[in-house]
């Protein structure tokens, strides 16, 4: 890495750079800028804490009341801890409660974004090497629906989508969920752009030559440059499939059938609606504990690509 | 089909001269284009283009009591623009967005900006933190809000308890602000990410450029970096739109929650669509509904997008 010299102004606001600047690394970039702006603010620091605790209260709340018994919930002060630490026992009770169908349903959802997620990207990554590198009619018209198809309401379309799939018959049945789900046009449009910028035509043309076939060429010299991007997809696919709502919840009437989000309302309808009698709020709060911690964990370990890819989308964007 | 064609151009490869085999192959790639986007185009038309064909057909019947499902025409499109119910809902949403999109966004720049002045004691920290909502899903964060902010087991019965008050945020004149502050907390971070993205493409040199010229870092932030963000921030205001006007999760789910909130059945358009076409059985109404308010969701995100750049061409 070049060394960087500077000359700091008095107000500690600008450093002048005698050179760099152009290396495109974040690294360096992240470098030079602290040679920019040595000074930390600590006013700044503490309003965007403020922002930062907004964010993460309703978490830690979660986390301190998935460790309390139902009596300790009702009872204790939300961001204290209960009397006792019930937090295996309430995962052992999610597990075990109506004959343990939170197992069945955390195997749908995971069944539903393994399966979506993998379809949609490798359709976007080969539809987006068609866009970028192939010829074929119709393109701009595709190009202009596809991207058209961004701005239409998701739910608007749901309801039709419902009343098509009831007129096929196949409602009720995880097909119902999982075809919609296969369909990703911002994906199509990542891979799109990424193929473009990251895949060079030079080597495509040299594998033609070597005799290898469109689909060959695909697979061995394109798709290994677009991993990066394809993980990207994958991971925004993984969270909105994961996170659906209201497609399961007009498409599925058999609880065998329901994602962890559909089950877990349905829990929390149960709690309510049962009077004095059987609350089970503490298995609400630690069933939604359990929903979200795969998502944290994908998350926080996969921070370079969701970066990644939404630079790269508003970059383009 | 594309298969049949690749192998016609390999054929075409191996026994033609080397002049014929350039156009030859160029042909072949015309078609191979084709089947690599075939998979994705299909299920799009099955999934997009049909179903609004066929909700565009299902508008125009009416479920009677006597004859069944009949042929009325617009009927259907008179009605719902004669309806109160569904006009509350739209003036709702729409004054929602008028408030919880300016929120956000000026949220989101804020705190980019802060990212990217460096001045941050555990930037990464925020930067992940606030982002952090966004990977929950609507479910889980309208369940953790409405327990928390609820006045019977959450942190406002405490206050209440504590300090002798009534406070009630889901009462029906404050739940709105409820539910902004819940899509605000799931969406500032995603919008924040995009406008850090962006400053972080700004040329350094321009910075430097203007510190030689004694810019002061408001100016900075005045002269270069929100004339940086504005592209984006047109972009971020559009899908924000398209989000907020479809607003359907936290209204569907906080009654099971809170009693007295006030939602009702209409309390958002797509509420409203989804009561008529599962309780009220009213399928060619809901579909009616749906496909007016996807047209009224484009027209607004459009005249945004048209004002947005005329702005941008101003400035």
């Amino acid at each position: 890495m070049p060394s960087i010299t500077s000359t700091r102004t008095e107000t500690g606001e600008s450093g002048i750079a005698t050179r760099g600047t152009s290396f495109g690394h974040s690294r360096s970039r992240r470098r030079l800028h602290t040679v920019e702006n040595p000074r930390k603010s600590v006013t700044l620091t503490v309003m965007t804490g403020l922002s930062a605790l907004y964010c993460l209260l309703p978490l830690v709340w979660l986390v301190i009341n998935a460790t309390k018994s139902q009596a300790d919930f009702v009872s204790s002060f939300g961001l204290a801890p209960g009397h006792g630490f019930a937090l295996w026992d309430n995962i052992v009770e999610v597990f075990r409660f109506q004959d343990g169908i939170f197992s069945r349903w955390l195997l749908n959802t995971v069944v539903y974004v393994v399966v979506g997620a993998a379809v949609s990207t490798f359709l976007a990554a080969l539809g987006g090497y068609a866009l970028a590198k192939l010829h074929f009619i119709g393109k701009r018209l595709l190009l202009f629906v596809v991207l058209g198809s961004i701005a239409v309401p998701g739910i608007a379309l749901a309801i039709p989508q419902f009343l098509l799939f009831a007129h096929f018959g196949i409602t009720n049945t995880p097909w119902a969920v999982l075809v919609p789900s296969f369909v990703n046009p911002f994906g199509l449009y990542l891979m799109w752009v990424f193929t473009a910028e990251a895949v060079p035509t030079d080597l495509l043309d040299a594998a033609k030559v070597d005799g290898a076939g469109e689909f060959r060429t695909f697979v061995q010299i394109a798709l290994p440059m677009l991993a990066p991007a394809s993980v990207t997809v994958l991971l925004f696919s993984f969270v909105s499939i994961w996170n659906n709502y209201f497609l399961p919840l007009i498409m599925l009437k058999d609880p065998n059938w329901y994602p962890l989000t559909i089950g877990l309302n349905e829990w929390n309808k149960l709690g309510s609606t049962a009077g004095n009698g059987a609350l089970i709020q503490n298995l609400v709060i630690t069933a939604a504990l359990l929903t979200i911690v795969p998502l944290i964990i994908a998350f926080l370990s996969l921070q370079r690509y969701w970066q990644s890819g939404v630079s790269l989308g508003a970059v383009k964007g | 089909m594309g298969h049949a064609k690749r192998l016609d151009a390999t054929a075409g490869m191996s026994s033609n001269t080397a002049q014929h085999r350039a156009p030859a192959r160029k042909r072949g790639r015309k078609q191979i284009g084709l089947a690599f986007i075939a998979p994705f185009g299909l299920l799009f038309v099955l999934v997009y283009i049909v179903p609004v064909v066929y909700a565009g057909y299902l508008s125009l019947f009416q479920q009677k009591l006597i004859g069944g499902n009949t042929f009325t025409g617009l009927a259907n499109y008179t009605k719902l623009f004669q309806d109160a119910q569904f006009w509350d809902g739209v003036g709702r949403v729409f004054w929602f967005t008028l408030v919880q999109v300016p929120v956000m966004l000026v949220l989101a720049v804020v705190l980019a900006l802060a990212l990217d002045s460096g001045r941050l004691h555990g930037a990464k920290f925020v930067r992940v933190s606030v982002f952090l909502p966004y990977a929950v899903p609507a479910v889980v964060s309208t369940l953790m809000w409405g327990f928390m902010l609820g006045v019977k087991y959450g942190l406002f019965g405490s206050l209440n308890n504590a300090l002798g008050t009534d406070l009630n945020p889901f009462a029906p004149s404050t739940t709105l602000l409820s539910v902004g502050m819940m899509v605000t907390w799931a969406f500032t971070g995603f919008n924040m990410l995009i406008f850090h993205a962006v400053l972080k493409a700004v040329p350094r040199e321009l910075y430097e450029a203007a510190a030689l010229d004694g810019a002061s870092e408001f100016q900075v932030v005045r002269r270069i970096k929100l004339p940086a963000l504005r592209s984006s921030l047109v972009i971020a205001v559009i899908f924000s739109i398209i989000g907020t006007f479809q607003i359907f999760n936290e209204p569907q789910i906080l009654p099971s929650m809170v009693a007295n909130s006030g939602i009702t059945t209409h309390y958002t358009p797509n509420l409203y669509a989804y009561n008529l076409a599962f309780t009220g059985s009213q399928q060619g109404y809901a579909a009616a509904l749906a496909l007016v308010m996807a047209a009224i969701t484009i027209a607004v995100a459009y005249a945004v997008q048209i004002r947005g750049l005329r702005n941008a061409f101003d400035h």
